[in-house]
């Protein structure tokens, strides 16, 4: 054999090699992109069926998770699409399946029941969605019943809405100096709270729009160390419910990573207002609301939109108070679908265990955004 | 040195003195001069030279014989300031400087007006500063009399009068318990400016609700919701319902629609259902299904 041919055949060796070793043992890199289960999907065991499940939906193969189900003549894969990320804009529209978990809740020989946890990736944080699934042995394998959860929908119909809208005009470019401007609608804080954490200094509080028009509000704080210098300066970004009606009130959380509350002098509270063009409407009904202990303290409810317009994305926070009214903790959270007309969905609200026992009321508001509003 | 040298030297320093001397020149200046009149610049010397006159966003230059007077018409420096005029001849340079004053008569009333939306009733709430500027928008800097004048809804007038320092003046007004707008006016001589000032209603008062079956539902509902002078809360406020019950708790935040705030929540007997608008606590409700 000449030497080119020898170098041809050890290269092809060599590269099939490599092809075996990437395929058996693939990096991690490339498993996020090709799958974490390689060529051969095993089911002999109720967890592997459901991680086989699981893996379809973070690579988005929908076709090869629906072919798989005991129960998939209950639901089209369609529909099955849209149990996952619903048909109506909302967070989970644009969400990938970010990583799973799964637990085992019961098992005999031929049946099964497994928690899959779904960690969601949107562009708000991780949204989880917790589902228990029923698997029957079928031979040497086992089939998941997916329990599927029909979409709510919403009858066709008109609803009338007269609820108030404002708008705003400004000084126009061409006005004399001195002409009167709209005046920034007056907010105030109405309750600070500095509170030290594991992770550094926190600030909370209250802020209500004490005006008869529509306001833009932020919150900004700024410590101050006992020798008068600036420490940090930090705003409550989505911490807050920004657009706040008249006589609104939202709570505010303001966060400064690696600062000791010793260390701290003054604190600079700096609310910000202005006005902004928007609708009264849509109203959002908070129902059975419930203060749950620890372990996994939360408070739970379910959000009833009220209003004829879709909510595509609902914001909620939560402001906690001890037995004498003080304010303990301000906590939020995302509703990751999409709020229809008179169809309640549910929400949970974490709350630090630490603080769960001094906490005795709470109150809760929800900020909302429809595509196509000012809201 | 011979007489003939010593004459020829003197000659010479003779003639050079003369051609110094004709080629400078000085100026004669008025120390102010109204923004806008005419005035004049009286210059001595012989021969040529350049006059610049160099002020606050005006510059002039004006070729000139020197002993003459150079005349300047109405409007030809408008700017008030400080000016340098500026006599340059091919070997020597004068100068010296004047004011330029605002005209006395005023023309211009820039009026400045806060807050243009406050509550109804607050003391010394609303403040009117007013500028008073010449036709060139000079700001007029002697002491003149300005005139405020603040009508409320209801038809009540209050007057100040404030004089100008440093040509500014202000003045504060109390707002009226009546909603409404208020016309708040300045007056120097015959010029006016006028200013709109909205009163809005305060915080709401004595918020009391209803309650009221509706199927498996409670229908709350506010009565007219008012201020503690009596004005309707403008429509679109919110009002707060919150009922609690066993352990768990409802709550909606609902704008005002005509005066009033209605909701349907749901029903359970023994709820406690309470009712409030910012910081302010309404009635509570102990509901028992009637």
């Amino acid at each position: 054999m000449s030497k080119g041919g020898l170098l041809a055949v050890s290269l092809g060796v060599v590269t099939i090699a490599l092809v075996a070793i990437g395929t058996i043992w693939p990096v991690p890199a490339a498993q996020f992109y090709a799958g974490k289960q390689g060529f051969i999907r095993s089911s002999s065991t109720p967890e592997e069926a459901v991680r086989n499940v699981g893996e379809d939906i973070r690579e988005r193969h929908l076709a090869a998770a629906y072919s798989g189900f005991a129960n998939k003549a209950q639901f089209t894969e369609q529909q099955f699409e849209h149990d996952l990320w619903g048909s109506y804009l909302g967070l989970r529209t644009y969400s990938v399946l970010d990583h799973f978990d799964v637990r085992p809740i019961r098992a005999s020989n031929n049946e099964a029941e497994m928690q899959l946890k779904l960690y969601w990736s949107t562009v708000v944080g991780i949204s989880t969605d917790s589902r228990n699934l029923h698997l029957l042995r079928n031979g040497d394998r086992w089939d998941v019943e997916w329990p599927f959860v029909k979409e709510a929908t919403v009858a066709p119909q008109v609803i009338p809405v007269n609820y108030l809208r404002w708008d705003v005009i400004y000084p126009g470019g061409g006005d004399d100096w001195g002409v009167q401007d709209v005046e920034a609608p007056h907010v105030k804080i109405v309750d600070m709270h500095p509170i030290e954490r594991a992770d550094g200094v926190v600030i909370m509080g209250e802020l209500l729009n004490e005006d008869v028009v529509p306001a833009y509000v932020s919150v900004s704080a700024t410590l101050e160390s006992k020798n008068q210098g600036t420490i940090a300066t930090e705003g409550a970004f989505d911490r807050i419910s920004h657009l706040l009606l008249p006589k609104q009130v939202t709570p505010f959380f303001i966060n400064f990573p690696k600062v000791a509350l010793s260390d701290v002098g003054k604190i600079h509270m700096t609310p910000f207002s202005t006005l902004v063009a928007a609708s009264a409407d849509p109203v959002i009904e908070i129902q059975d609301e419930k203060l749950n202990p620890a372990p996994d303290a939360s408070v739970t409810g379910e959000l009833v939109n009220q209003s004829g317009q879709i909510v595509n994305v609902a914001h909620v926070l939560a402001t906690f108070y001890d037995k004498t009214g003080q304010l303990v903790w301000v906590s939020d959270a995302y509703v990751d679908h999409a709020l229809l007309p008179q169809t309640p969905a549910a929400f949970l609200v974490h709350i630090p265990e630490d603080l769960a026992r001094k906490i005795s009321t709470e109150r809760t508001v929800v900020a909302t955004f429809s595509v196509g509003s000012a809201r | 040195m011979n007489l003939r040298t010593a004459f020829l030297i003197g000659g010479l320093i003779s003639a050079a003195t003369q051609v110094v001397f004709a080629q400078s020149g000085s100026l004669t200046l008025p120390k102010t001069v109204e923004a806008g009149s005419a005035f004049s610049i009286s210059t001595s010397g012989n021969g040529k030279s350049t006059l610049y006159i160099v002020g606050p966003s005006q510059v002039l230059k004006r070729d000139v014989q020197l002993g003459e007077t150079v005349t300047f018409p109405n409007g030809t420096l408008y700017n008030s300031g400080h000016y340098l005029a500026i006599l340059s001849g091919p070997s020597s340079a004068e100068n010296d400087s004047f004011d330029v004053v605002s005209a006395g008569k005023p023309a211009n009333l820039n009026f400045f007006a806060k807050p243009s939306r406050l509550q109804v009733g607050l003391r010394g709430g609303i403040t009117g500063a007013a500028y008073v500027f010449d036709a060139y928008r000079n700001l007029i800097t002697a002491p003149t009399a300005v005139s405020f004048e603040l009508s409320g809804p209801s038809g009540t007038v209050q007057r100040r009068t404030a004089t100008t320092k440093e040509g500014a003046a202000w003045t504060q007004m109390d707002s009226t318990p009546q909603q409404g707008t208020d016309k708040f006016v300045a007056r120097v001589e015959d010029l006016t400016s006028t200013r709109i000032i909205g009163q809005v209603p305060g915080d709401p008062c004595a918020l009391k609700m209803s309650a009221s079956p509706s199927g498996k539902r409670v229908k709350l509902s506010t009565e007219p919701v008012r201020d503690c002078s009596g004005n309707a809360v403008p429509d679109g406020t919110i009002v707060t319902f919150t009922e609690a019950y066993s352990g768990e708790q409802s709550t909606v935040d609902v704008p005002l629609k005509r005066g009033v705030a209605e909701v349907e929540m749901p029903a359970h007997n023994g709820a406690m259902i309470t009712v409030a608008s910012g910081v302010v606590l309404g009635n509570q409700i102990r509901w028992t299904g009637k």
